[in-house]
């Protein structure tokens, strides 16, 4: 990559310099965490206080706990007063238990208008714990471009005009870490948070958290994908967040018994080592060893979720990314220590369109998300395709997973007669059109084009789609996989009712992080009742919030199982690997905490999540309400490409014989009684939840599990 | 070219000076929990005697690149480097990737060969070979 470190440099302005006393981490806390304004340039540090770890616990709990001081009932995502929340969490930054370097990302989201959470690898979220704080928030409008910079070495913060550095991040995360490090040793020391040029427009921005691989020479990039916090941080004004810290040891948390995190963590990496091969192949493949699963099972979204399988998928395979795109056998985590290392990457990649066309570049994927959404969603069956619109999505700060989803629903659109050349400025959108589908990725790049209707996402679309060329609003509900504003991520869940309720509660929207139940409910038929299924989207969402908490990736809890995991009593729990986190919570902590303590740190943050919606005009049952396309069958052509299954259930489980009636009879039939058994689910999963039926979390509920917090009760109250 | 520490089990008669000579070199004690070599006696009555063969298998597990392979084809371990995660002393199919109670780094063999002049009973040899 050719650029001139010091003709970037002389461009700077020093708008603001800070200093810190630099302290140790104590059992797994840095007990400060730091605001930085750029509106005003004002930074300061803020004291962790006990109440505020005892409520909160850290990491997502820390940062939506400064959003809600920071933030009023009515700020909007591109209020100066919105913030961007970085943290990790008091495990986060070990590096024994594979998975241990996850940030959590917060905000006030363009598309949902309600707080987003994002999850993401990298190294930024550790280094800034080691540095001296637990999370950082960014508040205000810059008037210019800004890099923050912050010398975890030295104590150093700095807030500077940086007019000439690139947007796009793969070029900006290379000349932060030529700018920064002093020499090759450094580099790994140096890590990134930027966005690019797609996020500048776009609503479905995402960020990018550096981490330099040093076989490689490379930086390479992970993504806080979902909900737009890109666009929140280039509406903002900033290039990037630079951290540099130098000091990491095995020991960095100062645990309080770090024998055990080491013993904890080299069992699992023993198990990892041993069982993963005949498991889910993360080192080999990482989550691409997803796509034949789906495909086999009729979960992989293929033309905008309308069906779960196609043919052409052997394409899309892992086994095709692997032959012929990955590098093989090197330690692909995106934390050290992480022996999951499922970060996989494509190496010397020739990009064949937009503005690097020709450049050999790096690009870390294909994530199974981004293979479903980019790939089979659109009918693009084309590997070399999926890996371009990755990269370009990355670099551009753009999240693969809401451009995947919004670019199928143009395409149904375009297939139903809604768009047409004239509408798209003469783009094509017929299925599998890969051409198109990365012009208009180039556009939303750009700025300019249809990509300025497109990225600004599903729900937006819908608007301007019905108003401007008199689209029928029904069917685009029907069809548009958004819920809360937020594009589904990648899974059909037509015939798993608990994972359309996983999809519909989630509260920043349908992503699966919270809960993923299709194989419990529709595979293995675990979860029969009503209650049954309100249990899972009570344990699983709760439990899953915690390794937001902390710092920690979801994937080794269950993406690895000891070997006699099946014969536990409740083998989707992964008993073994739920009391690994207790071990190495309490050994870093000094704490006593049991398996219940952690469900209930997770849970009052969950309630609060929730709550913190309500504040900003976010309640009932209509927020949770999903597009019919993810309960069944929205069109005749669907239901016949399952007729047998639809018809069979139509006989056994709503009691009517199929027999004399027409398909669009069926359909009517079918979606009558499916839309009431997920209002049923609804309400038995809010009474589990302690909520009210409109969704309210009760006053009583709150004080039960310790989020006795009077500003919260306040909220609550107004609807109760 | 592989330099690396031959072990000839048959012979070894169990009598440690090994470990005394590995952990005094290593860590200024005679404690043989910190030797890069073990001896464990067998169910025959007879001993094993694991230890690192300079296999290489771990190193490109490391992220930092604290594991690197010197001229003579022995892995070396830069502790300055090293952040404890022990993902290589995981993937060591010997178990000869060492650690010990609070020690943050792990320890291996480096064939220095100081073992090998002190066995009294032939037992260990420092040997270079093709492989």
């Amino acid at each position: 990559m050719n650029f001139d470190i010091d003709k970037l440099k002389a461009k700077h302005k020093m708008l603001k310099e800070f200093s810190f006393e630099k302290k140790e981490v104590e059992k797994g806390y840095a007990g400060k965490t730091l605001y930085i304004n750029i509106g005003n340039n004002e930074i300061k540090e803020k004291t962790v206080t006990e109440e505020m770890k005892k409520i909160f616990t850290g990491g997502k709990g820390f940062n939506l706990k400064l959003m809600w001081d920071a933030v009023n009932d009515d700020t909007k995502w591109d209020s100066p007063e919105n913030v961007i929340n970085i943290a990790t969490g008091p495990i986060g930054g070990n590096t024994n238990y594979a998975g241990s370097g996850k940030s959590i990302v917060t905000s006030i989201s363009p598309l949902t208008n309600i707080p987003i959470d994002s999850n993401v690898g990298g190294y930024f979220g550790p280094y800034l714990k080691f540095a001296g704080f637990d999370a950082m928030e960014i508040q205000g409008k810059s008037e210019n471009e800004i890099i923050i910079y912050i010398d975890g070495n030295n104590g150093k913060i700095q807030i500077f005009e940086a007019p000439d550095e690139a947007v796009d991040s793969h070029v900006f995360a290379e000349q932060m870490v030529e700018m920064f490090a002093e020499n090759e040793k450094e580099k790994q020391h140096v890590a990134t948070v930027s966005a690019g040029t797609g996020s500048n427009t776009a609503y479905i921005g995402c960020l990018n958290f550096s981490f330099y691989d040093k076989r490689r020479k490379v930086a390479r990039l992970k993504q806080a994908g979902r909900g737009g916090i890109g666009t929140v941080f280039r509406n903002k004004k900033i290039k990037g967040v630079v951290i540099k810290y130098s000091g990491l040891t095995g020991d960095s948390n100062n645990a309080v018994d770090v024998k055990t995190v080491q013993d904890t963590g080299l069992k699992l990496h023993k198990e990892i080592i041993k069982l993963d091969d005949s498991q889910c192949k993360m080192r080999k493949v990482g989550t691409a060893h997803l796509t034949e699963i789906m495909n086999e099972y009729d979960l992989l979204p293929t033309h905008n979720y309308k069906f779960g399988s196609h043919e052409e998928s052997k394409h899309l395979s892992s086994d095709v990314f692997y032959n012929k795109f990955l590098t093989h056998g090197l330690p692909d985590g995106c934390w050290y220590g992480c022996t999951m290392a499922c970060a996989k990457t494509a190496d010397k990649f020739e990009l064949l369109t937009g503005p690097y066309k020709g450049d050999l570049v790096t690009v870390d994927g294909p994530e199974y998300e981004t293979v479903g959404g980019c790939g089979s969603n659109l009918g693009i069956w084309d590997a070399q395709a999926v890996l371009e619109i990755n990269f370009y999505c990355d670099t551009y700060g753009l999240d693969t997973i809401s451009f995947g989803t919004m670019t199928a629903f143009i395409m149904e659109c375009w297939d139903n007669g809604i768009l047409d050349k004239e509408k798209t400025g003469g783009l094509v959108f017929t299925w599998g059109n890969k051409k198109d589908t990365l012009e208009l990725l180039h556009q939303i790049g750009r700025g300019e084009g249809f990509g300025l209707i497109a990225g600004k996402g599903t729900r937006k679309m819908k608007d301007h789609f019905e108003k401007e060329f008199g689209a029928d609003r029904t069917f685009m509900n029907d069809i548009g996989m958004e819920a809360k504003g937020l594009e589904y991520s990648e899974y059909i869940t037509k015939e798993s009712l608990a994972m359309q309720a996983g999809y519909g509660l989630a509260l920043k929207g349908p992503q699966h992080d919270e809960a993923w139940l299709i194989f419990m409910d529709m595979v293995n038929n675990q979860i029969p009742t009503f209650e049954d299924k309100a249990e899972a989207l009570h344990y699983f969402p709760m439990f899953r919030t915690w390794f937001g908490l902390q710092g920690l990736c979801k994937l080794p809890w269950n993406d690895v199982e000891p070997e006699n995991n099946a014969e536990t009593d409740e083998p989707n729990k992964v008993p073994e690997h739920v009391q690994n986190y207790v071990d190495v919570f309490n050994a870093i902590t000094g704490q006593n905490a049991t398996k219940e303590d952690l469900l209930l740190q997770s849970e009052r943050v969950y309630n609060f999540q929730k709550s913190f919606a309500i504040r900003l005009g976010f309640h009932g049952r209509k927020q949770d309400a999903i597009p019919y396309r993810s309960m069944g069958p929205v069109t005749n052509e669907e239901y016949e490409s399952r007729v047998e299954r639809y018809d069979g259930q139509m006989k056994d489980k709503i009691g009517i014989d199929p027999k004399g009636k027409n398909t669009t009879e069926k359909v009517a039939i079918t979606r009558k009684y499916r839309e009431e058994q997920y209002e049923k689910l609804m309400t038995a999963a809010y009474k589990r939840r302690g909520w009210t039926k409109d969704g309210i979390p009760t006053i009583e509920h709150l004080k039960e599990i310790g989020l006795d917090v009077p500003e919260v009760f306040e909220v609550l109250k107004k609807h109760l | 070219m592989k330099k690396y520490l031959k072990t000839y089990e048959e012979k070894c008669t169990g009598c440690n000076t090994c470990m005394t000579v590995c952990s005094t070199l290593f860590f200024k004690e005679d404690n043989y929990e910190k030797s890069c070599i073990q001896v464990v006696k067998n169910e025959k009555g007879g001993f094993l005697l694991p230890v690192c063969d300079q296999c290489e298998i771990c190193v490109p597990e490391c992220h930092t690149l604290a594991l690197t392979v010197n001229k003579k084809g022995v892995v070396m371990l830069n502790k300055s480097l090293c952040i404890g995660c022990y993902a290589c002393v995981a993937i060591c199919p010997t178990d000869t990737m060492m650690t010990y109670h609070n020690l943050i780094v792990p320890f291996k063999c480096t064939a220095c060969g100081a073992c090998a002049k002190e066995c009294p009973s032939g037992a260990l040899e420092i040997v270079e070979e093709e492989r």
